[in-house]
């Protein structure tokens, strides 16, 4: 079982989706990067923390029946990758519907859930999951 | 740089071998690879090993001397390497071993790869299996190793069209060969029924759709080209080899139904061999999932991509196809002990190059070539080999 450091030190971008942008050339990055993938050195100095949106599209999704022991209370559950608008790509949970509502395309918002929890008296983990934008009545 | 060539190769039984420690099977793969290469300990100058996670499947990391030790390679002092990528571990190592060869820091190498997987539990084993994938962005969050093939499934039905049956029939295709494989951990023929009703893993890949969690290991011996005769009479040349890497988590790839890794890999192998997709008669390829065979197929380039799973259903990969995919029965029949993996696929191309394939012996197979992934596609490696 890990410490709870490896944890607490994700929370920045777990809790508050602080990922960066590449000044060089304009793209947004979920984790943060110490360097840009596309502009290499020139990035250098150029890389800004930024707080995404967390809205975006669902991009590919999936209802998971056999999962790790840590989540099996929680299945089936949809796992998405979803489409972020400033870009990025990110994987996570869509809850609170049905796989049978979702389709890729489908738009989607972030919502901080506990991710799971080791054991009856260990740590809890959160995180983000995602929920369909429900549209709005005409 | 020296040309290199295959004079021997060995393999266990892939499945679950109750009665076999992890040194058991190793040794049992290395010896047999070595009493085919008619060498002894004496002539071998390194020793590399595949191997994905021993340190948690049997608690046992510095794997590389204690294979090195119990194959009897301690008193001279042999040097020996753990390779590590994976899915990719046994593929990679055998890079490592042509590479020291082709260099020509050394002449006699044996290389081989080992995973046992059935000292824990299968839930365990889930939890190592998935650690090829991104923990802190992937595995935490919920995505487990199958939900992020059945992504990429779910996005390539969408963006090609390729349907529930194709998959399918990957399946049923890689069963027919290993029920041709006595080495094969399935041996029995399924049919597209049996995938399709076979319990949801995560959708739309069902039981039948993965490979199954194996003990196995298989090793090969390597030698200089203009030395092989010495050795054997069918010497079986490496002539490509390529390995790229990709972005780690599978959200960060530029397209999730095209394996990049795979595509540089084979670019770099097929330059190195100055051949063409045309001239291979024979490929293994990594299916750990049947979705994973349609990927490897598109981007090795010997079919268009969204094209894999019209060709499969067609017929074109098996044996009688355009090009034999999977004969040994891939790592859906024949069994995918990880670190094992890419170095069976070995053992296959050359026993079917030498024409000892029995009855799923492709007809007058001179080229083959090797396709071993890790992880989701952040590393692949792609080997092409002719008969010399």
């Amino acid at each position: 079982m890990a410490t709870a450091p490896r944890f607490w030190r994700e929370n920045p971008s777990r809790y508050n989706l602080v990922g960066i942008r590449c000044n060089s050339c304009g793209r947004y990055f979920f984790p943060r990067r110490a360097i840009c993938p596309i502009c290499h050195r020139k990035s250098v100095g150029k890389i800004e923390e930024v707080k995404l949106k967390g809205t975006g599209k669902i991009f590919s999704f999936t209802e998971v029946h056999d999962t790790l022991e840590e989540l099996v209370l929680q299945k089936p559950y949809v796992v998405a990758m979803v489409e972020f608008d400033e870009g990025p790509k990110v994987t996570g949970q869509v809850i609170d519907c049905e796989a049978s509502e979702l389709q890729i395309g489908t738009p989607v918002r972030v919502t901080m859930r506990k991710l799971s929890e080791e054991g009856p008296s260990g740590i809890i983990h959160y995180g983000y999951k995602f929920v369909p934008v429900k549209e709005k009545a005409p | 740089m020296r040309r290199v060539a295959v004079i021997g190769v060995g393999d266990t039984e892939f499945g679950e071998l109750w009665d076999s420690s992890f040194r058991d099977i190793g040794i049992k793969a290395g010896l047999s690879a070595v009493a085919d290469a008619n060498i002894s300990a004496d002539n071998i100058d390194a020793l590399f090993v595949g191997n994905m996670s021993a340190g948690r499947f049997i608690e046992q990391e510095h794997i590389a001397a204690l294979i090195g030790d119990y194959a009897g390679l301690a008193r001279d002092n042999i040097p020996s390497t753990r390779i590590e990528a994976a899915g990719a571990s046994g593929g990679l190592a055998l890079r490592q071993g042509f590479i020291a060869v082709a260099s020509g820091l050394h002449d006699i190498v044996v290389v081989g790869g080992a995973e046992k997987m059935t000292d824990v539990s299968d839930e365990e084993s889930a939890v190592i299996q998935s650690s090829a994938a991104d923990q802190e962005w992937e595995t935490v969050l919920g995505a487990t190793f199958p939900a992020l093939h059945a992504l990429i499934a779910k996005r390539h039905m969408h963006e090609y069209g390729t349907t529930r049956e194709q998959l399918a029939d990957v399946a049923v295709k890689n069963h027919r060969h290993g029920s041709l494989n006595p080495k094969a951990q399935f041996q029995r023929e399924i049919t597209r029924e049996t995938v399709m009703s076979s319990p949801m893993v995560s959708s739309p890949l069902r039981m039948f759709d993965c490979a199954p969690s194996s003990d196995g290991a298989a090793a090969v011996v390597l030698c200089p080209l203009e030395q092989a005769k010495k050795y054997t009479e069918v010497p079986v040349e490496i002539v490509g080899s390529g390995q790229a890497s990709d972005y780690l988590a599978l959200h960060h790839r530029k397209d999730i139904c095209t394996m990049e890794a795979t595509k540089a890999a084979a670019k770099r192998a097929f330059a190195m061999a100055s051949l063409a997709q045309k001239d291979v008669d024979l490929a293994e390829v990594h299916d750990n999932f049947t979705i994973s065979e349609i990927l490897a197929v598109e981007d090795l380039g010997f079919f268009k991509k969204g094209e894999g799973g019209k060709a499969t259903e067609a017929g074109l990969t098996g044996l009688e196809g355009e090009i034999a995919v999977n004969t040994s029965g891939g790592l859906k029949a024949r069994g995918d002990p990880i670190g094992a993996t890419g170095l069976a696929q070995v053992v296959e191309i050359v026993t079917q190059l030498r024409g000892k394939a029995g009855k799923r012996q492709v007809k007058d197979a001179q080229v083959g070539l090797t396709h071993n992934v890790g992880g989701t596609g952040a590393t692949a490696v792609v080997h092409i080999f002719r008969r010399a």
